[in-house]
């Protein structure tokens, strides 16, 4: 690892199932403060099963997940989310009968929105303001993608789990994307970002984890992935799209 | 890893467990003729056989055992139920699904032999021509429903079946010029089935053959025989099939299988059952009216009947309807003992009342629905 | 046609049936005529409202389809009973105020108890059986039966009157149109109640809650709302609605027996199947449907009315499968 920072999220040893099926065969995972961690991985690899066992909406049946130092692993799906962690799904998980503006203010605390962290995200995502009282529903996917988002950095965050967020998006709506999300990491959100890019984990991520199979095979820092062709290639063999 | 039929689990109905009455030194293939009989599905445990048998055995020898025309009634009911319920299993216990358009079918059989020989038309001609209308009306509605809404989800399909089964009640008590409206239709038996009838001229072993014992062991063969039917069908690749999407609906799907299909099939074939059993019905009342099979009070005394006995074992039914028909008929003396020696006091009495077995029964019901899932036959079958 | 056209035609088009149906009759019955039926729809889907929606946010929300709802209409209206018996000398009253107040005592009295009795029933029967509909299906109707045994039990086999209080008897004339003036009493809380909901549910967080979690239960816990808490608040709310329509059902039919839970249920679910499971917009609209096409084939066919609203949901879900304004996910 080139910066020595400490684990915020960590998985050891995680197995979970689904029904009669195993998905995940012992992952370990670290997640450093304030970086972005990628996990790679083609379909079925079990990323997305990953991000929704941390959240606790599939529940592991062996091994530790610990949130600052804190186990989360028996612990249910909202009071994980009350730590400080949000969850942006592969399908967004927009209200699509509720406004924008509901979307949104289903995110803050009872209190509402904050104003100036309101502003920010609509800074970084104009298309919400356009479309504040419009229903979810009727976006067009790259403006659900940005709600969903938005909706995730509209209060501030510990750690974001981010599922696939550039699937389907124009190139201009992926660098929209790309801006956002390291815009809150210099802010010291930490993020665990689920990708098929790899174009797009070259350029965001500090440390990088590819999945196969239910298991990590390898994790090290983005750079030194970068650097070596001949692992590159080996991990591609796992058939991830190498560019947009 | 190929799909097929190889990867759907395969005797789930429990025959492995236990003794089998085919073969006892451990060969499970049917070379007994009774391995045949049961579709190599015998009750299983040491028990359950010894207890299938009796009831088989009470039944048989039911005038004798039992003499009176009331208890012949009861006997001829409990077979009419065993397939009326049986016929449920098929859906509910075998492929997951809950309708409650049964009784509609039940009753669409009565009338088709009611109607026919309240018209005038006398004799056993009437009788299987009016069943087997029953029967084809009962599978083309079946068809109906399931391929307009078996795609569905499962609550809402329920709930269409019961929007469906009033509008039937309401045609029969309606439509007086074809079903005698909310009286009913009283019509003439076939000749050998009449009381008065005569089989033997004198006693046989202290038991007159009247057209009652006549009756009764008509529908307690074909009860039989239907029942062997409806084994033979979920023993068959047919029902494994069904017993897969009961478990997983969706990985049969993706193996290959229309679910919507099977589906069909099955309420088609548990309607035309139905169907038979209300002829019968029709048959050993000589009256059929919306209270006798349309009324959702059945409904739920098949829901008692399948849910004690045990879904999804066939054997269950038989159980179910023994037991849920007895208690009608004597639970009621019971409580009426109990309520008999009781103090006085308003509400304590009240729950005791006679009149009040529905409320035990259905106190029961719930009772094993939480604790006894798999109901009287199911527990018995598999503990230990 | 465009397709823009298209578009728009087809997502209207559900909001276009009820008043299709109102004018169309009113060539075939008279105006006269035509003011009381729809009056009378009207209020009659005003009460099946109260039930009905109850049931489908329950539905919409948790995924639990409540067979035994009928059981907490009946409840309702036997509290109704009971309440009103000492309040006698207030109901034989002509004046409006204290037959008013009466009823507003009932109508408390029996939302209360029903929403009691929801509270008891969700601890003990639905929570063991939250995501396996078959055993919900079982269980809630072997509950459905316990409870009307055991209300014969506490009240009685026999039916007893509910008359309605003195000022509401008899009818008003709008016109040449006769209005029963309980009717109206109805009509009114009906609406208010429905108007309640609708604040509720557009204006509180909680119902935004409600909303979501409609919609998407996963999404609404990951964003750190304990949805279980919600489902009881949910589930007491829809049986005391249940209990309110039971009352006033005891009151309009003037006669409550164990069954008359019974009776009302099959139009509502009904109203579920046209309106849309979970969608209480569509409950309100299938009720209102459900309870104008009761009336107007009640005058136009007698003999196909108690058919009507079955065919009436037939053709409806001939035209959209899963009722007019379905609930994504549902």
């Amino acid at each position: 690892m080139a910066d020595a920072g400490e684990a915020l999220l960590r998985l050891d040893g995680v197995y979970t199932d689904i029904g009669r099926y195993q998905i995940l065969y012992g992952v370990d995972l670290t997640v450093r403060r304030g970086g972005v961690t990628m996990l790679l991985g083609r379909n079925g690899a079990g990323k997305t099963t990953t991000l929704r066992t941390i959240m606790g909406l599939w529940k592991a049946r062996a091994g530790a997940i610990t949130f600052d130092g804190r186990s989360i692993a028996s612990m249910e799906t909202p009071d994980i989310a009350r730590l400080g962690i949000a969850y942006v799904p592969e399908n967004m998980g927009i209200f699509g009968k509720l406004t924008v503006r509901e979307n949104m203010l289903l995110a803050t605390g009872a209190q509402g929105f904050a104003k100036d962290h309101l502003d920010r995200v609509l800074a970084f995502f104009p298309a919400l303001k356009l479309k504040w009282e419009a229903a979810a529903g009727s976006l067009s996917g790259g403006q659900k993608q940005m709600l969903a988002i938005g909706r995730a950095i509209v209060e501030p965050r510990r750690l974001l789990l981010v599922d696939e967020p550039t699937k389907g998006l124009s190139p201009a709506m992926v660098d929209q994307l790309v801006e956002a999300l390291l815009r809150m990491k210099k802010e010291q959100t930490t993020i665990l970002l689920v990708e098929q890019n790899f174009r797009v984990a070259l350029a965001m991520g500090d440390d990088v984890a590819v999945m196969d199979q239910g298991r990590i095979v390898h994790s090290g820092s983005t750079a030194a992935l970068g650097n070596d062709e001949e692992l590159q290639q080996r991990l591609l063999g796992l058939s991830m799209a190498v560019g947009a | 890893m190929a799909p097929g039929l190889r990867d759907i689990p395969e005797g789930t109905n429990g025959a492995a467990s236990g003794v089998s009455t085919s073969d006892r030194d451990g060969s499970r293939h049917g070379k007994s003729w009774v391995g045949w009989l049961v579709s190599d599905d015998p009750p299983g445990r040491l028990l359950l056989n010894v207890i299938m048998l009796v009831v088989l055995a009470a039944f048989v020898f039911a005038p004798f055992l039992f003499p009176g025309t009331k208890a012949l009634g009861v006997a001829s009911r409990i077979c009419i139920f065993v397939i009326l319920v049986a016929s449920y299993d098929l859906m509910l216990g075998y492929t997951g699904i809950v309708s409650f358009a049964h009784t509609m079918f039940f009753g669409i059989g009565a009338y088709g032999v009611a109607i026919l020989l309240a018209k005038g038309w006398v004799g056993w001609g009437a009788v299987i021509v009016g069943a087997g209308a029953g029967a084809a009306v009962s599978l083309v509605v079946a068809v109906a429903i399931g391929l307009l809404s078996l795609r569905v989800r499962a609550i809402f399909f329920s709930m269409i079946t019961l929007a469906v089964a009033s509008f039937a009640l309401i045609l029969a008590e309606q439509w007086r010029d074809l079903t005698g409206g909310e009286d009913g239709l009283t019509f003439s038996v076939p000749a050998i089935l009449k009381p008065g009838f005569r089989l033997f001229a004198d006693p046989v072993l202290g038991v007159t053959f009247n057209g009652r014992v006549i009756t009764y062991y008509l529908i307690f063969i074909v009860s039989l025989v239907l029942f062997l039917l409806m084994l033979r069908i979920v023993n068959s690749p047919f029902g494994r099939v069904l017993q897969a999407i009961r478990e997983n609906e969706f990985r049969v799907e993706a193996m290959g299988y229309q679910v919507v299909a099977y589906r069909t099939i099955v309420s088609a074939l548990s309607a035309v059952m139905a169907a038979l059993a209300g002829a019968l019905m029709a048959l050993l009342l000589g009256y059929n009216g919306p209270d006798a099979t349309l009324s959702f009070s059945l409904m739920i005394d098949i829901l008692l009947m399948i849910v004690i006995g045990g879904m999804g074992t066939m054997y269950g039914a038989v159980i179910g309807a023994v037991l849920v028909v007895l208690a009608e008929y004597y639970l009621q003396n019971i409580l009426g003992a109990v309520h008999g020696v009781l103090p006085d006091v308003p509400l304590i009495s009240a729950l005791f009342h006679p009149e009040r077995w529905l409320l035990w029964l259905g106190v029961l019901f719930v009772l094993i629905v939480t604790f006894f899932p798999q109901g009287i036959f199911g527990w018995l079958r598999h503990r230990r | 046609m465009s397709k823009e056209w298209q578009e728009r035609l087809q997502y209207w088009a559900p909001y276009a049936v009820t008043p299709l149906l109102v004018l169309a009759v009113l060539p075939a019955m008279g105006l006269t005529a035509w003011v009381t039926l729809t009056v009378a729809g009207l209020t009659m889907g005003m009460m099946l409202f109260l039930v009905a929606s109850g049931l489908t946010l329950i539905f919409g929300l948790m995924e639990v389809l409540n067979f035994a709802h009928a059981a907490f209409v009946t409840v309702g209206a036997y509290v109704t009973v009971s309440v009103l018996r000492p309040l006698g000398g207030w109901t034989a009253d002509p004046s409006l105020t204290l037959n008013l107040a009466a009823l507003l005592v009932a109508l408390v009295a029996a939302a209360a108890a029903s929403g009691a009795l929801g509270y008891v029933f969700e601890r003990i029967i639905i929570r063991q059986v939250y995501g396996a509909p078959l055993r919900q299906i079982l269980i809630t109707i072997g509950a459905l039966t316990v409870i009307e045994q055991l209300v014969i039990v506490v009240w009685g086999p026999e039916a007893i009157p509910l008359p309605k209080p003195a000022s509401l008897r008899g009818s008003i004339f709008l016109g040449a149109s006769s209005i029963e003036t309980y009717r109206l009493f109805a009509l009114f809380v009906g609406l208010a109640v429905a108007a309640a909901m609708h604040l509720v549910l557009t204006r509180t967080r909680i119902g935004l809650v409600v909303r979501a979690g409609v919609e998407d239960r996963e999404m609404v816990q990951a964003l750190g709302y304990r949805i279980r808490r919600v489902f009881v608040g949910v589930f007491i709310a829809g049986t005391a609605l249940a209990g309110m329509g039971g009352m006033m059902w005891g009151q309009y039919q003037t006669l409550v027996t164990s069954q008359i839970g019974d009776g009302m249920i099959i139009l509502v679910f009904i109203i579920l199947i046209i309106g849309g499971l979970g969608s209480v917009g569509g409950c309100f609209i299938g009720a209102i449907l459900v309870g104008l096409t009761s009336n107007y084939v009640g005058f136009l066919a007698p003999k196909l009315a108690l058919g009507s609203n079955i065919l009436l949901m037939a053709l409806i879900l001939l035209w959209r499968p899963r009722g007019l304004f379905p609930v994504a996910g549902h």
